[in-house]
Order: structure tokens, then C-alpha cells, then sequence
């Protein structure tokens, strides 16, 4: 449990904030205490330097008893017990002043001596300090000024009170600041580790509440929720290709099957039919070629972007496609029109542009009815080059416009043209990896895909030559 | 790859695969080559190899990496199918030591990996031809002797010549019984490559790799009808069709037989 709480990141905070808190304030009592108290003592050290000076000043002017006179009078003038004074003769004995004796402590070097006073104060048992100065005059006679320093030490110790009372309560109030600090951060953290303990439980579509108050916990959760997004999102495609797997695949397998059902009960029979073999051949193509699409598109997803990426000559590949295709469109009776720029340039993996271009074009020539128009154009607007593809056949219906993206999805139910399904998947994959947008549109009649995608600035002209080749 | 219905021309010669091998016209003339396989799944191992034999060759199989560099090293292979992920040692790294050990032997690296990169790293480790799974086994054949072949050719020949079909690499003229033909950049280019490998299967994903220079897969049979408008060129007029159709493989080009 003490090692739990050791380890809280709130309690190291806490405990952190505290200590930093505590030793600021500290450093700044200390300076406090260093500017007040232990100035008063210097002042009051300078105090008497001064008059000490002075007196003996006296006595080089006055001699004897002028200084006599001067103590006498001061001493008058002065409370009792505030200043002490006391002129002996080089043996000690008392001349003036209002100390009864010498002190018996020895002086330090600059002639400095503490000493305890009986008798001073208003209370007979009180002993108080006193701080006073010797200096030895001409002709032997020993000079001593000095203070009652309690007043002065009472009020350094109120200052020293005072000061640690302080520190207390600043610890305190760090301590709680601590925390207080610490608990938020740790409620804010807490909400998301309940969430996520929600989300492993299996509740993907939990989300992290926002405070809106645009701080970094917001961004993290907002970060956070982003990513649970996509991966609901591609927990979704997941699940939803596996059950058009398990529904599209079916059918050819099952046909599959009776194929060869059919060759085992005319071999029985010794019946030949080769076309059964070709047949069954040939839907076993069909389904590698689906499952080979759906691992391509799988690999494609999971690709990171600008994994060799180069520089491509979207005008050159537009018109490698179009040539591909024209002869198709020939045969079927359309018209196959390319208005592109040339020297549109960008970053991208020539290989599945041209796929992806491909997939776009096959379709238009497949839904396009005979006679029908298929245009396509490339054009540069500024930064970003866009690429259309119109046909004029029966278009896609508004509310199947995002759908037809998702692996398997047919238009026609009945599905009696020839086509996977997975064709638009392919070319959406490509697209995302390429920060290419993809818009469907009416093309009154018939569908319009617009492509939009960031420009590269053309290299040299030996980079597309080679590309060309 | 696959020969779908959807595309079909009423005026197209076609061959089956098997009649067209059966005959021994076309294919590895009175030779028996001698080939290695190293691949790990016997499943796939055994197709292959049976194939072949099926072929008249002689087949030598190793299921690791170790093995067959060691096959490899120890005898004279005409051409080596190596798979690309091995126990033991590495496809790769097999490629790689046989080539620093001075083996020009053909080798055709079998991979599951389909992307432009896995292909480009492996032709880079010296590979001749790389060809992804699950892959028909004409299409394996035809590229075993398109590799073989490639010795035979001479690459300068500057007038290719095909019964009485003439192409001319100089001039770029292609000419019939004397009559030229006028066709299309990309119509000379494939004929071009069919003449190369005139008398041998070329599938589609050869000519798509060969004469468009991308690799995709077409959802459409696009090919058939390029091949289809090269035929209305070439054969049309004429009284024997050269190009044919070898349902289930590809293409051929060749001498009409005199049967």
C-alpha cells in the first residue's frame, strides 16, 4: 500500500510541489530574517562604535572629568538599564558610570564582549544580555560602552517566531496546494483510464469526456478520441469485409464445388466434358483474383505514406491509361476524350496511380452504354491539380455515393456485370495514401469522379523521361 | 491472369495450352532441361515439379535454403525456382551467395510478396524474373523459357522475322508478305516482344510487365483487345493467322504448322 502511494504520480507531485515550495520559502524567510534582525544587531554594533568614539574623543579634549560629566549627563538623560556605561582605572576599579564591576569576560579582538546584567530589568529575576565595547584610554583608564539588548533580542526572537510560523503554514498551504493540484491532474487522468478500461471491456464506442477548456489534457483526449475513432473505424471495415467475404465468396465457391462434383460424376461415368474443367478452372481465377485484391488493398491501407514515393508525371500516366484503354472504348462504340495539362507532377507510387486510374476508367467503360461519352481532363489550380473522369452512364445514386467505396459493395443487386466489387475499394486506398480526395457527382446524366490532389513541383525533365520509359 | 468469358472473338485461332506443349512444337525442342526447385511447401513443390516432368525435365527439389544452395553450388542447373521465404536460409540470401560464387544460372524467385519493392529487391539480388503466388502453372512455364531463350536471342538483330512478317527495329517498319503495316507505338511494341519470343507462350502479365511498364492488375482482359486489334493488322489479310491464343496461357506467335 506505501509503495502504491510512493509510486502515485499524484503523491510524487504532491510531494514534489511541497518540497520545491517549502524550500523557496525558506530561501526567502532566510533573506527576511537576514534583512531585519541581523541588521538591527549591526546597527546597534555601530551605535556604539560610534559613541565610543566619541566619548573618547571627549577625553582627549575634556580629559578626566569632562568625560565624567559627559557619562554622568547621558546617563541621566537615558533610561536606566537601556545603556551601560563604566570608566575604571587601569586596575578596574569603577570611577563612573552604571555598572558595578568590570565584566570578568574576556573581550574578543576588535574589544566586542557579551555579558549577562542583574538587576537591569523590572523584574528582579529577569537576567538580561548586554553587548557593550572596551577601549582602553590614554593614561590606563578602561572605557566600556555597551546596550541592554533584550528588547533588542526579544523582538529578533519575535521575528524568528513569527518566521517559522510562517514556514508552517506556507508548508501547509503547499502541502494542500499540492494536493489539490495533484487531484485534478489525477481526476483528469483518471477519466481516461476509466475510459479505457470501459474500451478493453469491449465498449469501443466509449469516449473520453472534453472539459473544453482547451488545455493539454483536452488535447490528449481530443488526440485520444481521434485515434479510438479510427480504429473504430477500422474495426468496422474489418468486420465488414469479413462478412462480405463470407458472403460474396460463397457463391463461387460453392459453384466451385459443384463443378467438380459434376467432373467426379462424369469421370464415374467416363464422360468427357472439358469445359467443366475450364469452367472450374476459371472460377477458381476468379476468386484468387478477389482474394489478391483484397490483400492489396489490406497491404495498401497499412502502408506508410512516402514509403518509396516518387515523383510522377500524373499527365504521362493519364495518358498511358487512356491509350491502355482506348481500344475497349473503341470496341463498345464510346468516346474516349483526354483533356489533361501537361507537366502536372506529384508525389506518389506511379504503380497504384495507375491502378487506381485504371480502376476509374474500366468502370466508366464498363457502366458507359455504347455510344456513350467518357471525358476525362487534368488540369493545375495552383497548388493542387484535379483530375476528372465523366462518363454518361447511369451514375451513381446519391445515397450509395460513400458506399460504393466499402469492399464488395455493388450497385446492382442482382450483380450480372462482371466486376468484384472491390475496384473503387482499391482506388479509395489509394487516394487516402495519396491525400487525394475523392468526390462523386451527378454528371447529368451519367457519374463525374473528381480527384483532387497536392501538386509537386516538376523536376527536371530527365525524372519524367525516365519515368516515361 | 485468368482466361475470362466475358472477352471473346469469333475470328480468334485459338490453341489449348496442352495441345499446343503436347506437340513439342513450341516448346524446349529436344531439350530436357535440368531444373532446380526450392521451395518448402511440398504442396506447392510437388505441383511444380510434377509439372515439369509432365514437360520432360528433369526435376531436383530442396525444401530449405540450405539445401539448395548447397544443390545449387554442387551441380549445373539450367535454371533454379527459388521460393522467396525458406527455413534455414532465406531465399535471398541463397540468391545472393550463388551469385557472388560467379553462378549466372537463371533463377525465377517465387514469392507471396506482390509489391513493386519486394519485386524490385529481389531482381536486385539477382533474380531474373520474379513471380508472385498463387500463380498459374503456365504462366511458370512460359516464363522458364522466355528465360532460357533469352540466351538463344541474338539482341541486335535488327530485322525480326516471323514466317513472312518482318519487323524492322532500325526503321521501325513492320511488314507483311511484303506489305507494310501501319500500327500504333504500342501495337509495335507488343508485336515486338511477341517476335522476340516468337514460337513461345507469353502470358498477359508478361506483356503488361514488358510493354506497358507498370504493374497492375487490369480488371478487365484489356490485353485481349489489344492483342485482338494486333491481329486485325497482322493476320487479317492473310491467309495463316500467326498470332494465336493459348486458352488458359497467353499468346503465341509463330510459324503456322504446315499440318
Amino acid at each position: 500500500m506505501q509503495h502504491r502511494l510512493l509510486r502515485s504520480f499524484g503523491f510524487r507531485l504532491a510531494f514534489t510541489y511541497m518540497v520545491l515550495f517549502g524550500a523557496s520559502v525558506l530561501l526567502l524567510l532566510g533573506f527576511i530574517y537576514w534583512s531585519t534582525a541581523a541588521t538591527m544587531s549591526r546597527q546597534a554594533d555601530a551605535t556604539i562604535a560610534a559613541e565610543i568614539t566619541g566619548l573618547a574623543e571627549r577625553y582627549d579634549i575634556d580629559g578626566l572629568a569632562g568625560l565624567i560629566d559627559v557619562i554622568n549627563e547621558r546617563l541621566s538623560r537615558k533610561p536606566i538599564g537601556s545603556s551601560i556605561y563604566l570608566l575604571t582605572t587601569a586596575i578596574n576599579t569603577p570611577i563612573a558610570g552604571n555598572l558595578n564591576r568590570w565584566p570578568s569576560v574576556p573581550p574578543d579582538e576588535e574589544g566586542w564582549l557579551n555579558f549577562r546584567l542583574e538587576n537591569a530589568g523590572h523584574d528582579k529575576d529577569e537576567i538580561h544580555l548586554a553587548r557593550a565595547r572596551s577601549f582602553t584610554l590614554s593614561g590606563g583608564f578602561h572605557l566600556l560602552v555597551g546596550r541592554d539588548i533584550y528588547e533588542l533580542e526579544e523582538t529578533q526572537r519575535r521575528i524568528v517566531r513569527t518566521l517559522i510560523l510562517g514556514f508552517v503554514i506556507t508548508l501547509l498551504l503547499g502541502g494542500v496546494g499540492g494536493v489539490v493540484l495533484s487531484r485534478r491532474v489525477m481526476k483528469r487522468l483518471e477519466a481516461i483510464n476509466t475510459t479505457s478500461r470501459e474500451i478493453i471491456d469491449g465498449d469501443l464506442s466509449r469516449r473520453i469526456p472534453l472539459q473544453h477548456s482547451g488545455d493539454e489534457f483536452d488535447a490528449l483526449a481530443e488526440n485520444l478520441n481521434a485515434m479510438l475513432d479510427r480504429i473504430e473505424e477500422l474495426m468496422e471495415g474489418v468486420r465488414r469485409v469479413s462478412d462480405s467475404i463470407a458472403h460474396d465468396l460463397r457463391t463461387p465457391l460453392a459453384r466451385l464445388r459443384n463443378r467438380l462434383e459434376l467432373l467426379r460424376a462424369e469421370q464415374e461415368n467416363h464422360a468427357q466434358d472439358p469445359t467443366l474443367v475450364e469452367q472450374a478452372i476459371s472460377d477458381a481465377d476468379g476468386l484468387l483474383k478477389t482474394f489478391n485484391a483484397l490483400l492489396r488493398i489490406a497491404r495498401i491501407e497499412t502502408r506508410q505514406r512516402s514509403e518509396a514515393f516518387c515523383d510522377v508525371d500524373m499527365s504521362a500516366l493519364l495518358h498511358d491509361v487512356v491509350e491502355l484503354y482506348e481500344p475497349l472504348a473503341e470496341q463498345k462504340g464510346q468516346s474516349l476524350e483526354l483533356l489533361a495539362d501537361a507537366g502536372v507532377h506529384m508525389q506518389g507510387d506511379r504503380d497504384l496511380l495507375f491502378q487506381a486510374m485504371a480502376n476509374l476508367l474500366d468502370n466508366a467503360i464498363k457502366y458507359t452504354p455504347p455510344e456513350g461519352h467518357i471525358r476525362l481532363g487534368l488540369e493545375a489550380r495552383g497548388v493542387t491539380g484535379l483530375l476528372t473522369i465523366a462518363d454518361t452512364g447511369p451514375g451513381i445514386p446519391d445515397t450509395e455515393r460513400q458506399q460504393v467505396f466499402q469492399r464488395f459493395y455493388r450497385l446492382e443487386k442482382s450483380r450480372t456485370t462482371p466486376g468484384s466489387g472491390l475496384g473503387l475499394s482499391l482506388v479509395e486506398a489509394v487516394a487516402k495514401i495519396h491525400h487525394m480526395s475523392l468526390v462523386l457527382e451527378d454528371n447529368q446524366p451519367g457519374l463525374k469522379v473528381l480527384c483532387e490532389f497536392p501538386l509537386s513541383q516538376p523536376r527536371t525533365e530527365t525524372t519524367s523521361a525516365l519515368s516515361k520509359s | 491472369m485468368s482466361c475470362s468469358a466475358s472477352l471473346r472473338y469469333a475470328d480468334e485461332p485459338v490453341i489449348l495450352w496442352r495441345q499446343a506443349t503436347a506437340r513439342g512444337q513450341p516448346k524446349f525442342r529436344n531439350r530436357h532441361m535440368r531444373i532446380l526447385v526450392i521451395e518448402d511447401d511440398t504442396e506447392t513443390a510437388g505441383y511444380i515439379a510434377r509439372g515439369l516432368k509432365e514437360h520432360g525435365h528433369v526435376v531436383d527439389q530442396a525444401a530449405d535454403g540450405k539445401d539448395g544452395l548447397f544443390l545449387a553450388l554442387e551441380n549445373d542447373y539450367d535454371i533454379i525456382i527459388l521460393d522467396r521465404m525458406l527455413p534455414a536460409l532465406d531465399g535471398l540470401s541463397v540468391l545472393k551467395t550463388l551469385r557472388s560464387s560467379g553462378r549466372r544460372t537463371p533463377v525465377i524467385i517465387l514469392s507471396a510478396l506482390g509489391e513493386v519493392d519486394d519485386r524490385v529487391e529481389g531482381l536486385k539480388a539477382g533474380g531474373d524474373d520474379y513471380l508472385v503466388k498463387p500463380f498459374a502453372f503456365s504462366e511458370l512455364l512460359a516464363r522458364i523459357e522466355a528465360l532460357l531463350r533469352r540466351g538463344e536471342m541474338k539482341p541486335d538483330t535488327s530485322v525480326l522475322k516471323v514466317a513472312d512478317l518482318e519487323l524492322d527495329r532500325l526503321t521501325h517498319t513492320v511488314k507483311r508478305a511484303g506489305k507494310p503495316i501501319d500500327l500504333q507505338p504500342r501495337e509495335y511494341l507488343i508485336l515486338e516482344f511477341l517476335m522476340q519470343h516468337a514460337g513461345q507462350i507469353v502470358t498477359r502479365t508478361m506483356l503488361l510487365e514488358n510493354v506497358w511498364d507498370y504493374h497492375f492488375d487490369p480488371q478487365t482482359n484489356i490485353i485481349d483487345v489489344h492483342i485482338s486489334r494486333l491481329r486485325n493488322k497482322i493476320d487479317k489479310d492473310f491467309a495463316a493467322p500467326l498470332l494465336q491464343t493459348v486458352r488458359g496461357a497467353g499468346y503465341c506467335l509463330r510459324e503456322p504448322s504446315r499440318a
